[in-house]
């Protein structure tokens, strides 16, 4: 077991410090290449929350739908097969939740401000 | 940016020709591009007083472009297609090899915005925005009428799909909705069109608006011989849209005011199915163009923060064509 502070929490200082303190510096492409620097920082921030949950989901619906175990991404590519040779589409019960689902994972660490993804969150 | 790697002697030298007695050239600075391509700015002062100009070029150490056509090409069809009504930039001067300032063209800065979210978020284009999806039918219509050059690519949709296959399956990495628009598209294949002159990036990002509309078409650099519905498609892409996902066409309007200005100009009747297919093929090959950013990445190509963030958008595009293929 690891100590605390959790590593999201140091992360978190180290973006405030980058965007309150270091970004105000700045001119020119830098300033814009910081902005991404940050953005990329909060996106780690995001998957060291949020992916151990959503890889055991995404694993536990994979298992399911295909009747099989193994890691995440021989199953993605079990997955992939399947649908390439037709054997399983969306009028298959539970694909269309699980890819749906999956993309809202991904999304949740990628760019949790996208349109659709706000559009999706805003319905369930 | 700096101005090194533009030698200011040359471009001196080039003045007169750029515009009738042009003289010195100033304030030249870098706007955008990639290794393989730049954007330059610059005044020039002339008898009338100072014009701001615009170089697009390639240096000479990196002229060889994958997917893209010539820059002289694409002067070439900026040309024809001012000519022909289509808003452009006036293209002023192709470069020659002898210049010896790489592949290229110039042309008159045009005042207006192409930044998609200033676009379809403020407000001072609340009054423009109604205007723009006709106006884009309009100006796609009279594209499509253009004669192509001889040397453009021809890529129908059949073919796209089998090249953008093959750069997923060099990524290498399983994404199962990815297998999914690859079923549905080929599929759903329409019939094949009557081929014409494709823009083929005609969308918001790519266009300058000024509060009277569309004031140019920029980036021919994609143009090739394909279904001119290709065009429609793209332009409703989500990712074009900048968060105003209600508004289908460019985050500024309604299909149904595309295709009405389209059909005004081409007298061809548009049909939605076809422009629908072209959206979904548009959303997958923005994902896969998202993708190939990481290949890139592990070839260790020059550092930018900005690609890893670039390749973490295919996510976006996965649900954009979960929306589309179960038709929400």
């Amino acid at each position: 077991m690891q100590d605390n502070p959790p590593p999201e929490q140091i992360l978190d200082i180290a973006i405030a410090h980058l965007r309150d303190n270091v970004l105000p510096t700045l001119s020119g492409r830098a300033v814009f290449d910081m902005r991404v620097t940050i953005s990329a920082l909060e996106l780690v921030c995001r998957s060291i929350v949020l992916t151990p949950g959503s890889d055991a989901a995404e694993r536990q619906r994979l298992s399911e739908l295909l009747g099989q175990d193994g890691d995440l991404e021989t199953l993605n590519r079990a997955l992939c097969d399947r649908i390439a040779s037709g054997a399983l589409d969306l009028q298959t019960p539970g694909l269309a939740a699980h890819l749906r689902a999956t993309a809202l994972e991904k999304l949740a660490v990628d760019q949790p401000n996208y349109s659709a993804y706000r559009r999706a969150r805003q319905s369930q | 940016m700096s101005a090194t790697g533009i030698d200011i002697e040359k471009l001196n030298a080039l003045a007169p020709k750029l515009t009738p007695g042009g003289r010195a050239v100033s304030d030249l600075k870098r706007l955008s591009g990639g290794a393989s391509q730049e954007t330059w700015s610059f005044k020039l002062a002339t008898p009338e007083g100072e014009a701001r100009l615009i170089l697009r070029r390639a240096p000479e150490s990196a002229t060889a472009r994958t997917l893209a056509i010539s820059l002289e090409t694409e002067a070439r069809l900026m040309r024809m297609a001012g000519e022909a009504g289509v808003p452009s930039p006036r293209v002023l001067h192709v470069l020659a090899p002898k210049e010896g300032l790489g592949a290229g063209f110039f042309m008159a800065h045009v005042e207006g915005e192409a930044l998609g979210g200033k676009i379809v978020r403020d407000a001072a284009f609340a009054d423009t925005r109604p205007m723009l999806a006709r106006q884009c039918g309009e100006i796609l219509a009279r594209i499509h009428a253009l004669a192509p050059p001889a040397d453009l690519p021809v890529s129908g949709a059949a073919h796209t799909i089998d090249e953008l296959e093959r750069a997923h399956r060099e990524e290498g990495w399983p994404r199962p909705v990815f297998e999914l628009a690859f079923r549905w598209l080929r599929a759903n294949l329409p019939a094949d069109a009557s081929l014409t002159l494709v823009h083929g990036d005609f969308r918001n990002g790519n266009l300058l608006i000024g509060a009277d509309g569309v004031r140019a078409v920029l980036d021919w650099e994609l143009a090739h011989v394909g279904d001119p519905m290709q065009d429609l498609g793209w332009l409703c892409v989500n990712s074009w849209r900048f968060g105003a996902i209600e508004k289908p066409v460019g985050g500024f309007g309604e299909r149904q005011d595309l295709f009405a200005g389209y059909e005004a100009v081409s007298g061809v009747a548009v049909d939605p199915a076809r422009v629908r297919f072209w959206e979904v093929l548009g959303v997958l090959r923005w994902g896969i163009i998202c993708t190939v950013s990481t290949t890139v990445l592990r070839e260790a190509g020059p550092f930018a923060i900005d690609r890893p963030m670039i390749a973490r958008r295919a996510s976006e595009t996965e649900l954009d064509l979960l929306d589309l293929l179960e038709a929400r």
